[in-house]
């Protein structure tokens, strides 16, 4: 591992679904300004994994969580942590695209609304930045007043990620960003996350070991709530260590 | 063979209980349309609709079937009922589904089915024996008064408006709550901004059926109102009592002689039938829109 500056850690980190444990001790640190890839057969614990970063999963009921995410150096987790400016932080996009059942305009503009950018003249730049970001000013500016629901799968999940954008945050959480979308609309989105890497750290889970290997720096390999292995996604790739890593990526389960 | 015959028998018969339900509908319509229509088109329309005076029994003179202040009435009541109800019903819907923890929820869906359950005369008794006393003595008046029965209606309403918005707010994707939770807003923040105006059409449904109920309500409102047959005074007057169109009918049903002044109490459902369609039709309508937004 190099000695870059990190971004997230987790340590020890344990989560229960009720009196399922869905992850077991894991411990990843997360380098600033790097691409780090999850991935690993479903139901392996890599999209809760990332659902604790940005405390996604105090939605759920019954989910209790044991050990630490430091985030710039302290723990999410602590009482005092307000999560509001947590997830202004700390991105976040989903599986499947779901921008707001209002126009593109004010999709992306929902973000920053809330944190406090009023005017009128803030927000059409806030709005015309984070479209060029995510590589859709082209396709839509002259659209922004249409509903968002009306663009292409690949088109709406670029405005998620612009969404994103919006409110400047430091890290972006991919959650299989890809699954529900074309080969073109992948590889845009591809090329969107390495443009974007220059500019936030990235976790992305996938279930493609392909995307995987194209775009990420960093892998982590996860099976049954467990992480398996880590390290750099050349050396996960070509030469894992464990055994169940190398059967997994050679495709012989998953 | 007899396999097929005895499965056209069963179509047959779904398709006849099927077909007996619409022409119940019809012939209740044919029936009202027969008694009241000769009599609106006699009196005229516009007079009957618009005419001040309701005195069908006058000992000198013409008799007057002018129903507008019955009009005003149920609008009233009606919209007053709403006033009342809609805010309450879907504050408790959000409530429900959005924060209240799975043992309170069960416990509020119990007490509203129960609400459901209680007959409208009950409600009116209630209403009669608490709530117009207690107008009465609190604003002055009568206390029997478009307040009284606005507020009786309102429980009455209560239960369908609080039901019909929860389900629309369970319908809006979980995706939209994720995303607008994700980028860093507040519960009630997302609630406001991005729920309740998914969930829009449903609840605008949720109060024009509302409505339509309110307006077709008997019972209750006529045992709160004081069912006199004329315009508040001054009009905006929620302390005056009034009567409205069900009341009409059922109070005058009795004593009403064939003829004319029987006719005119049909013609009261005539225009009562209309207004709860056009209702219907709206709400019908606004439901539709929430299935044509979930792609």
């Amino acid at each position: 591992m190099g000695t870059e500056d990190i971004e997230i850690e987790s340590r020890n980190l344990n989560l229960w679904y009720g009196d399922t444990q869905a992850l077991k001790d894991i411990s990843i640190p997360i380098q600033k300004n790097m691409v780090t890839a999850l991935i690993g057969p479903s139901g392996c614990g890599k999209s809760t994994f990332i659902r604790c970063i940005n405390r996604m999963n105090d939605l759920i009921k019954g989910c209790r969580i044991t050990g630490k995410v430091l985030f710039e150096g302290s723990d999410v987790y602590e009482n005092d942590v307000d999560v509001v400016v947590l997830r202004k932080k700390i991105g976040m996009v989903f599986q499947k695209p779901n921008p707001f059942p209002m126009s593109i305009y004010d999709n992306i503009a929902y973000g920053p609304r809330i944190h406090g950018t009023q005017t009128k003249r803030e927000l059409d730049k806030v709005v015309e930045d984070s479209l060029k970001a995510a590589a859709l000013w082209d396709e839509v500016g002259d659209l922004l007043d249409k509903p968002a629901l009306d663009l292409s799968g690949g088109q709406q999940q670029r405005l998620c990620i612009a969404r994103t954008l919006a409110v400047k945050p430091d890290v972006i959480l991919f959650d299989e960003p890809c699954s529900a979308l074309d080969p073109i609309s992948t590889a845009r989105i591809e090329d969107l996350i390495a443009e974007l890497k220059h500019d936030y750290t990235i976790i992305i889970v996938t279930h493609n070991m392909q995307q995987a290997a194209r775009v990420s720096d960093r892998t982590a390999f996860f099976l049954l709530g467990e992480m398996i292995e880590f390290g750099d996604t050349k050396q996960i790739f070509e030469r894992p260590v464990e055994k169940s890593t190398e059967n997994y990526i050679t495709g012989r389960f998953g | 063979m007899i396999r097929q015959t005895r499965e056209r028998i069963i179509e047959a018969l779904l398709f006849a209980s099927a077909v007996t339900a619409v022409v119940i509908v019809l012939l209740i319509m044919v029936f009202l349309f027969k008694e009241g229509a000769p009599f609106l088109l006699k009196f005229g329309i516009h007079a009957f609709c618009l005419g001040m005076e309701w005195n069908p029994i006058a000992m000198d003179g013409e008799p007057s079937y002018g129903i507008f202040p019955m009009i005003v009435g149920s609008v009233y009541i009606a919209a007053g009922s709403l006033v009342l109800a809609v805010p309450l019903g879907i504050s408790c819907a959000i409530f429900l589904v959005e924060i209240a923890p799975p043992w309170a929820a069960a416990i509020i869906r119990r007490g509203i089915e129960l609400l459901v359950g209680i007959p409208s005369v009950v409600l009116g008794f209630f209403g009669l024996v608490l709530l117009v006393p207690l107008i009465r003595d609190s604003f002055g008046g009568f206390g029997f008064s478009i307040l009284a029965g606005s507020i009786i209606l309102a429980i009455m309403a209560l239960p369908h408006i609080i039901s019909i918005s929860a389900d629309a707010i369970t319908a809006v994707p979980e995706t939209y709550k994720q995303a607008s939770l994700a980028l860093g807003a507040t519960r009630w923040h997302t609630i406001r901004n991005v729920i309740l105006p998914a969930a829009r059409s449903g609840i605008v449904a949720a109060v024009i059926l509302g409505m339509g109920n309110s307006i077709g309500e008997t019972m209750a409102v006529l045992m709160v109102t004081g069912n006199s047959p004329i315009l508040p005074e001054p009009l905006y007057d929620v302390l005056d009592p009034v009567r409205t169109m069900t009341a009409n009918i059922v109070i005058e049903m009795n004593y009403a002689a064939p003829g004319d002044h029987r006719q005119a109490l049909f013609a009261t459902g005539i225009v009562l039938f209309v207004m709860v369609a056009i209702l219907n039709a709206i709400s019908h309508r606004a439901l539709k829109s929430r299935m044509g937004e979930g792609r």
